[in-house]
């Protein structure tokens, strides 16, 4: 009876599969558009195949090649877009409502390029370790996959292996971040999540010194990493049960009411607000983690400290600039109905961030982790400039984002600079005097310090200016005293750093500052100009900020 | 014409600028630049004078407007200036006895290796005190004031080898500076009143304001009025600044700087005519000065100190006759020019006399020098004759004309202040007779310096006298040319005038001055002139030891607020070291203690921070929740 009621339908199946197909539309996609993600995905895609064909010698040089080529062509395109209009007049969302061609994508898109071709660079330098069995080191392992200590690691170091497959895999993340803050439904978002982020948690465990702590931090980042995409992906699916649809406009639609049920399938849970506003705090949840904002942080030190540096500087930058981005999208693009609901939840957010990244950075040892306190502070601060639900709340992160990334690359490729027997002196200790041995390179960390502390004439200043402004303009002035406070206590281990350097005797046997090649110094160059332009001459770059200040619906 | 005001101070600017940044290389010729572009201003002012006298009455004021000074909306400064009757009176004395002492310091200082830079000073001082007397607003007078300040402090502490030097310079600086906050505060207030600073807008709407703020500015610019002319309570600096090498003391604290109080006051007549609670109180700072300055000048053996007394007694007479109102302005600035005269006269006789006595300043060990400097003594004494009032010198003409004008304030105030005008007169004449007496008269009580170098008094090099005759004939001369030349016509068109009705007559005045200068002089002749002076000074009546100690001055202001402003200063070190620290210090180690805590949180284990984000989320979750139901 069973089997008998079965079939017929098992049967209408297979007939109905074997009859004639209907036609597929093909997706409609704007190649011209999306070229800054497609350059770089397809440099990545030849970049594997170079790891796989082009013989061990020869990869370096070329994977470094593709990789700025890829990165800069990527660039020019972001500019010709935008100087096309895509920006603002031609703003639309392309690829079948998949990924927004708008002002504030191209401007973080324009970003991480540019923050990712200076990171290139400090992933290629070759010079600050001396050679080791006559095979020049960076500051990947020689051969991640063979165990520490053993061996195997022995003998891939004396035939002077090296992890050339950081590019490759530096660039995926790198695509996958263009797309992150672009992109206008929740699938896509998940899935630039992902692919930014897998190939992150691998450059996170290939440092070459240190490798069971740069290991170790790998692992904590995947677990964690997971575990947040998990409540991300849950809360999507929380928000398609609202919404019907996974659509950004529909989403927004739907939430303010002007469209009501959809899908008859899902009559019962549309409208839900429960589904809502829990989805949305899932969702929120993932991005925060991304931000690293308190209470989800907590993987930013040990990240930060174990990863190899110039992945640090490099995720630092990058990843907050992305994350941000979408953070942004989801705020002003899904939910503006939503306004009354999200704004207390994220002043208590930005509040425990600032205070708890500021507050926490004071008994750091370790400069990396120091920094990593620092980014927590920060993305407090912009977290602050988020909250003004203005334009020039928009206006402000974005200028914000551009300023920052550049220091912390600066500022992490400093560090990657500072070394002794053991690798980079990363030890607060060790700095001490380091102004009396190495002027030149104290005193551009004291410039990069003195932009994270917020102090007029550097970036630091003109972008927290803005978003403080912005915040107060808003209606966030109580942030915005907390914000000051919260800076004043993080003045205080930035300057710390600085007085250690300069005014403290030089021990003994301290590190040594190493000569890098072009390639880092162009960085830290790079780092250092944009400081001080941007904090000396800001308007341009605001006024190109304010223009980018609009998302596409 | 005009366009030559701006070189009267461009000459000794340039002067200042060359000598102080020029070097060595100009030691052996740089007082004689600094010399020559002094007389180069006097040239150029006799030119503006000559062309003033040439045009009518009431069309003689020139202006020149270089640049704005201080650009910002509203508040405007410009670098401009105005030459008027009055101005062209200062420009005249300041180029002029300025040019006379410089000269007479190419003498004084030749042995001085610092010289070179002791005519630049020299030189800035001129060119301050000309910006000063020529700026067309308060902002720019200011910045004069401050620029003569600062010479005077660098000239009081010229010799900065000496500690008594050095506290001399420090101490003029400090006093001044309570003064200078007067001005400040009465520009401040001028702008809030009128919106603006230059002399006249403001001087011609002095009656859109009313009289409270008037008198507000009236007692501010009195304030700075007395730091600069050391006028009672801020006089306590001028005895000490005679530390200063003597040309200064003739030039600085004698002739020019120190009246910078009565052409401020003079100059802001508009204002004080409108605000007679202020000119009272002029009147009486100006009364207390010139009797205290007369005792003072009356106990001091230090001959530098005794005349100090006398410029201080002085410039009382002058402010007191400017808080006359019209009926006394064009008299203060008389005495003033012929003090000028003989008080810069007698400077540089006091200095003279140091310079052949080895830099003795002790009268009770000179004596008996009239035979040894002939030329000196007969300076001195015309400077003497005419200081106290000796009919037909010039003191004789401004000093009288002040004491009529003090009776003729009329009423009880009349006669209080025109009684202690008399008084005055008589204990100049008697302080002034000892001062002469116990130098040029009576028996030689010389000793040896403390090297053991018995003084041999000599006359003093032609660079010296030259400037001490020219100064005697203008102490001889000055009053009498003035009386007759019209100087009141001369100044009324800018400070007004008012004839007194004075309730005695000008000659019961006159005679009544000559009385009491003759009193004075009889009474210091039989204590001085009858009876040897001892060298070492008498214990003297408790009177006499007060005004030893400038009337107790500095103990007053070092019990008062040198002791209370410590004990402020300490409370507040107190409060800032336990209160302020405490909270500061406080926050700090709580805020320290707090991160210690929370990085206990960062554990290192990925559970716990698993935990730490679902219990976030929870939050986030329930927070969301609960902003929805609220």
């Amino acid at each position: 009876m069973s089997t008998s009621a079965v079939a017929p339908s098992v049967h209408s199946l297979w007939t109905t599969a074997a009859g004639p197909l209907e036609k597929i539309p093909a997706p409609h996609i704007e190649y011209t558009q999306l070229s800054p993600v497609l350059i770089v995905i397809g440099a990545a895609i030849v970049s594997v195949l170079v790891e796989a064909f082009v013989p061990r010698k020869g990869r370096y040089h070329s994977q470094v090649f593709l990789s700025v080529l890829a990165l800069a062509a990527a660039f020019a395109a972001v500019v010709g877009l935008a100087a096309g209009g895509y920006g603002s007049t031609k703003a639309h969302i392309a690829a079948m409502g998949a990924i927004a061609v708008d002002g504030p994508a191209l401007f973080l898109q324009g970003t991480i390029l540019l923050a990712s071709i200076v990171a290139i660079f400090t992933f290629a330098e070759r010079r600050l370790d001396p050679a080791d069995h006559g095979h020049k080191v960076d500051s990947f392992a020689a051969e991640a996959a063979a165990v520490p200590g053993s061996e195997q690691e022995r003998a891939a170091v004396k035939a002077g292996f090296t992890t050339t497959e950081v590019f490759p895999l530096a660039l995926f993340a790198i695509a996958g971040m263009l797309v992150f803050p672009a992109a206008n439904d929740l699938l896509t978002l998940f899935v630039a999540l992902e692919v930014f982020s897998l190939p992150l948690y691998l450059l996170c465990a290939v440092a070459r010194r240190k490798r069971l702590m740069s290991q170790e931090a790998a692992v904590k980042y995947f677990l964690l990493g997971a575990f947040s995409s998990a409540f991300l992906l849950f809360g999507i699916a929380l928000l398609y049960g609202y919404a019907g649809s996974v659509s950004y406009a529909t989403i927004a639609r739907v939430v303010d009411g002007s469209i009501g049920s959809v899908d008859p399938a899902l009559a019962d849970t549309m409208g839900n607000d429960a589904l809502l506003l829990i989805g949305f705090a899932m969702v929120l949840m993932g991005l925060l983690f991304k931000v690293g904002a308190v209470p989800f942080h907590m993987w930013t030190p040990d990240v930060y400290q174990g990863a190899p540096t110039p992945v640090t500087g490099f995720m630092a930058a990058a990843t907050k600039v992305a994350a941000f981005g979408a953070l942004l999208r989801l705020l002003y693009v899904v939910l503006p109905g939503l306004t009354w609901d999200w704004r207390p939840v994220m002043w208590g957010v930005a509040v425990v961030t600032m205070l708890g990244g500021a507050i926490v950075a004071i008994t750091q040892t370790d400069i990396k982790r120091l920094l990593a306190y620092s980014s927590i502070a920060h993305a407090g601060f912009l977290l602050a400039g988020v909250i003004a639900a203005t334009p020039s709340g928009i206006s402000s992160v974005l200028f914000y984002l551009g300023a920052y990334s550049f220091v912390t690359i600066g500022a992490f490729a400093v560090v990657t600079l500072v070394r002794d027997a053991g690798g980079e002196a990363t030890h607060l200790s060790k700095w001490a005097g380091l102004g009396r041995r190495s002027p030149l390179v104290a005193a551009v960390f004291a410039v990069f310090l003195l932009a994270f502390a917020g102090i007029p004439l550097t970036s630091g200043f003109s972008g927290k200016f803005a978003v403080f402004k912005a915040a107060a303009d808003g209606g966030a002035g109580a942030l915005v005293v907390v914000g000051v406070i919260a800076s004043a206590i993080a003045a205080f281990f930035y300057i710390r750093v600085i007085v250690l350097m300069f005014f403290s005797e030089p021990k003994a046997d301290g590190p040594t500052v190493a000569v890098p090649s072009a390639l880092t110094s162009i960085t830290i160059t790079a780092g250092v100009v944009v400081t001080l332009v941007l904090g000396v001459a800001p308007q341009y770059f605001l006024d190109l900020a304010n223009q980018a200040s609009v998302f596409v619906r | 014409m005009e366009n030559l005001i701006a070189l009267l101070i461009g000459a000794p600017l340039l002067g200042a600028a060359v000598l102080l940044c020029g070097g060595r290389r100009l030691d052996r010729s740089g007082h004689w630049l600094g010399t020559l572009l002094a007389a180069a201003s006097f040239v150029i002012a006799l030119a503006l004078f000559a062309d003033m006298l040439g045009k009518s009455a009431d069309d003689r004021a020139m202006f020149q407007r270089l640049y704005t000074w201080i650009p910002v909306e509203g508040f405007r400064a410009d670098m401009a200036f105005q030459l008027d009757q009055l101005s062209m009176t200062f420009v005249l004395l300041i180029t002029g006895v300025g040019t006379l002492i410089h000269i007479y310091s190419i003498g004084y200082m030749e042995h001085d290796e610092r010289r070179r830079r002791f005519f630049g000073y020299l030189n800035l001082f001129v060119a301050a005190m000309l910006l000063l007397v020529l700026a067309d607003n308060y902002l720019l007078l200011y910045f004069g004031w401050e620029g003569v300040g600062l010479a005077s402090y660098l000239l009081i502490g010229f010799w900065q080898h000496k500690p008594t030097a050095a506290t001399a310079a420090k101490k003029a600086f400090l006093v001044n500076r309570v003064g200078d906050m007067g001005l400040s505060i009465a520009i401040m207030i001028m702008f809030t009143t009128f919106g603006t600073f230059t002399f006249g807008p403001v001087l011609a709407e002095t009656g859109q304001a009313s009289e409270g703020k008037l008198t507000a500015i009236g007692l501010m610019l009195l304030l700075a009025a007395c730091g600069k002319s050391a006028q009672v309570p801020l006089q306590s600096w001028l005895g000490d600044a005679m530390e200063g090498p003597t040309p200064v003391s003739a030039l600085i604290h004698a002739a020019t700087m120190v009246t910078a109080g009565v052409y401020l006051i003079v100059r802001s007549a508009d204002i004080f005519n409108a605000a007679p609670d202020a000119q009272l109180v002029v009147t009486v700072v100006g009364a207390v000065t010139l009797l205290f300055g007369a005792i003072v000048g009356c106990a001091k053996d230090d001959i530098k100190k005794a005349l100090a007394g006398s410029t201080m007694s002085q410039i009382g007479y002058m402010i007191l006759a400017a808080g006359l109102g019209p009926i006394g302005y064009v008299f203060a600035i008389m005495h003033l020019v012929t003090h000028g005269f003989f008080k810069a006269g007698l400077f540089l006789g006091a200095g003279s006399v140091m310079h052949g006595m080895n830099d003795e300043v002790d009268m009770r060990r000179y004596g008996g020098l009239r035979k040894y400097m002939p030329v000196t003594f007969v300076t001195f004494g015309l400077g003497y004759l005419a200081i106290i009032g000796f009919p037909g010198l010039s003191g004789f003409f401004s000093k009288d004309k002040i004491i009529e004008a003090a009776f003729a304030k009329g009423g009880t105030e009349g006669w209080i202040l025109g009684s202690v005008t008399l008084l005055g007169a008589a204990i100049t004449a008697y302080y002034m007779t000892r001062v002469m007496l116990m130098t040029f008269f009576g028996e030689k009580r010389w000793q040896p310096d403390e090297n053991g170098e018995p003084p041999h008094p000599h006359e003093s090099p032609k660079s010296m006298t030259i400037p001490m005759v020219l100064l005697a004939v203008g102490s001889v001369a000055a009053g009498a040319y003035f009386e007759f030349a019209g100087f009141v016509e001369w100044l009324e068109p800018v400070t007004g005038f008012a004839h007194g009705h004075s309730p005695l007559s000008a000659a019961a005045v006159t005679t009544a001055t000559v009385a009491v200068m003759v009193i004075g002089v009889g009474l210091a002749y039989l204590q001085y002139g009858r009876k040897p002076v001892p060298v070492v000074a008498p214990r003297g009546s408790l009177l006499t030891r007060a005004a030893r100690r400038d009337l107790l001055q500095d103990d007053f202001n070092h019990a008062v607020f040198v002791t209370g402003g410590t004990h402020l200063t300490r409370s507040l070190v107190y409060v800032d070291h336990t209160l302020v620290d405490g909270v500061v210090n406080g926050t700090a180690a709580a805020v320290g203690g707090l991160s210690g805590r929370l990085r206990k949180l960062q554990n290192g284990y990925v559970r716990s921070y698993a935990v730490s984000m679902f219990g976030g989320t929870a939050v986030l979750i329930a927070a969301t929740l609960l902003m929805r139901a609220v």
